[in-house]
């Protein structure tokens, strides 16, 4: 008989004591959605911790009463699985800024009335950590055996490790930069204009007028899951199988692969909330820890244990963003362990099973709990 | 620990920091960590061995140390260790003026081609196989031969000097001779080099 999972929701910050954001506004209150899997040893010291990309959500695992979709990462994180929860107690929330359970721009604006809209303050990198830190606390944690995240998750899982290290005794970082590209930020950029040139964005104040920038969200969604994919994977998955339409020839939907892309935009709509897509891109685009010349002095002394993993066919944040934070973790002298994972599937390779990748991540955390003991 | 890996070990100073290049699944390094104090990462381009020196609990990068070295630091190292890899490289020198930016001591260990029953092999008419050499020609990960004596020619153009040399029999022991005898004597060698 499978055990459920289930979302719980905290309050971490309140009116008299608000979250004090990097661009110096407070924020109060602010509410967490998270889960956890598996049981806290009496030492307390096999937390991990999950961060989630830009669009995931707490439920990385296992299965909510009554669905018979598993959470996001569930072929990671399970008993027997790469971050086992026979042995490990796994910690995982939706990020501030999100609009799946934690405080966001949707969210109503002190608690009470309408949504923040535009108003919700710009969140950068830091502020994502701030939260998690506050629930480890919350939940009796004050170090974690390691704490993991594939692409904007890796990076709150760096600038955790960069600023807490001594909380974060093993950093695991996939498929994630430490400074986004021109290229990288113009595909952002486009997401962003489609969501606020559509009318229905209405200045991002469409949830109380009842309308929805639908059109421009789906395009977002489209154009960043191309990044997504490889070349070679759009080109296993759909090649230039057509798809039947009663207009073909035409401007309608003429081959798989934009059928398989209309879709992903539709479903996107429902699940995700345009607002929030616009400050969590954001969050990335500007982040750049090391660009602060005193970036790795905290770890200078207390050095984490690092495991970097990019993909070969990632195109996004690809090898070369790896190398870069390898390259600077390495001139802060720290124990790292980087791997090039060959994959197919480019960005997209961090949520899938590939065999050379999950055997890695097993075996670093198998070694972490060994030390830990 | 294999025999020549225990004499690399005891040529490294205790509490070293120490990049081992070409470190298979982390032997020498997680030894050098428990037993010597020292902090240490490898360079190895085997995917298996990789997860051996994760298994192992050694500091691994995964990339090519004919291509990739520029990932490290100057100075950021004590020691550089070269283990029984030189002759697998497309381009040893630049691997050694490398090393000698990353580390401040070198430490190189290579089988020696010039070795007597290697010169009698290819006298009859025949390519060198031998305990430290195993390879046919065609299957050979090795694609760079040097006796002792090209070696430390090589040595000096990149400006390295040879602080300690030990050479060895095809068994892996000890043998103390004198440079040219050692040169047709010597089974394989280990250097310590600094910068000249």
């Amino acid at each position: 008989m499978p055990q459920f999972v289930d979302t719980q929701t905290v309050r971490l910050f309140d009116a008299e004591h608000p979250l004090r954001m990097a661009i110096g506004a407070d924020l109060a209150p602010v509410d967490v959605a998270y889960e956890t899997y598996g049981e806290l040893n009496a030492a307390k010291s096999n937390a991990v911790f999950i961060c989630h990309a830009l669009t995931g959500d707490a439920h990385a695992a296992g299965l909510h009463a009554g669905e018979t979709r598993p959470g996001w990462w569930d072929n990671m994180i399970g008993p027997g699985k790469p971050v086992d929860t026979d042995r490990l107690f796994v910690i995982s929330a939706n990020l501030l800024g999100g609009c799946q359970g934690t405080t966001g721009p949707a969210s109503p604006a002190g608690g009470v009335g309408a949504p923040y809209g535009l108003n919700f303050p710009i969140v950068m990198m830091s502020d994502l950590v701030a939260v998690h830190r506050a629930l480890m606390a919350k939940l009796g944690v004050e170090r974690l055996l390691a704490a993991i995240g594939g692409s904007l998750g890796g990076m709150q899982v760096l600038q955790w490790a960069l600023t807490y290290p001594r909380e974060v005794a093993n950093a695991i970082v996939i498929a994630a930069s430490s400074r986004l590209t021109a290229q990288n930020i113009a595909f952002s950029a486009v997401a962003r204009r489609a969501i606020m040139g559509d009318p229905g964005f209405r200045d991002g104040d469409y949830g109380p007028q009842g309308d929805n920038p639908d059109t421009g969200l789906a395009i977002a969604r489209m154009l960043a899951h191309i990044t997504y994919l490889s070349e070679d994977a759009l080109a296993e998955k759909f090649g230039r199988e057509p798809q039947a339409d009663e207009n073909h020839p035409g401007f309608g939907v003429d081959f798989a692969v934009e059928s398989y892309l209309n879709h992903q935009g539709e479903v996107f709509l429902e699940r995700f909330d345009a607002l929030s897509y616009l400050y969590l891109t954001r969050v990335m685009d500007y982040f750049d820890p090391f660009a602060d010349p005193h970036a790795t002095k905290a770890i200078l002394n207390n050095p984490v244990n690092w495991l970097l993993v990019s993909f070969d066919t990632d195109w996004r944040f690809g090898a070369s963003h790896s190398r870069r934070i390898l390259r600077h973790l390495e001139d802060a002298r720290q124990p790292v362990t980087y791997r090039n994972i060959p994959s197919t599937w480019g960005h997209d390779s961090f949520l899938l099973e590939v065999p050379r990748y999950h055997d890695t991540i097993r075996a670093f955390l198998r070694r972490a709990s060994e030390v830990a003991k | 620990m294999r025999k020549d890996l225990a004499l690399v070990s005891s040529l490294i100073p205790e509490g070293s920091r120490v990049l081992d290049l070409g470190c298979g699944d982390g032997q020498l390094l997680a030894h050098l960590m428990k037993a010597k104090g020292c902090q240490g990462s490898g360079v190895e381009i085997d995917p298996a061995a990789v997860l051996g020196a994760i298994r192992n609990g050694v500091p691994v990068v995964e990339l090519d140390i004919d291509d990739d070295l520029p990932a490290f630091a100057d100075h950021s190292y004590d020691v550089v260790v070269l283990s029984r890899t030189i002759q697998t490289l497309r381009g040893p020198e630049a691997v050694l003026r490398q090393m000698a930016r990353i580390g401040g001591q070198l430490v190189v260990s290579v089988p020696n081609f010039g070795w007597w029953g290697n010169r009698l092999r290819l006298l009859r008419g025949r390519m060198p196989v031998s305990k430290d050499l195993p390879y046919e020609w065609y299957n050979s990960p090795n694609v760079r031969f040097t006796t002792l004596t090209d070696l430390q020619l090589l040595f000096d153009a990149v400006g390295l000097r040879i602080a300690r040399r030990v050479t060895l029999t095809p068994h892996g022991n000890p043998l103390k001779l004198l440079d040219a005898r050692a040169n047709l004597f010597a089974g394989a060698a280990v250097y310590v080099l600094e910068a000249a």
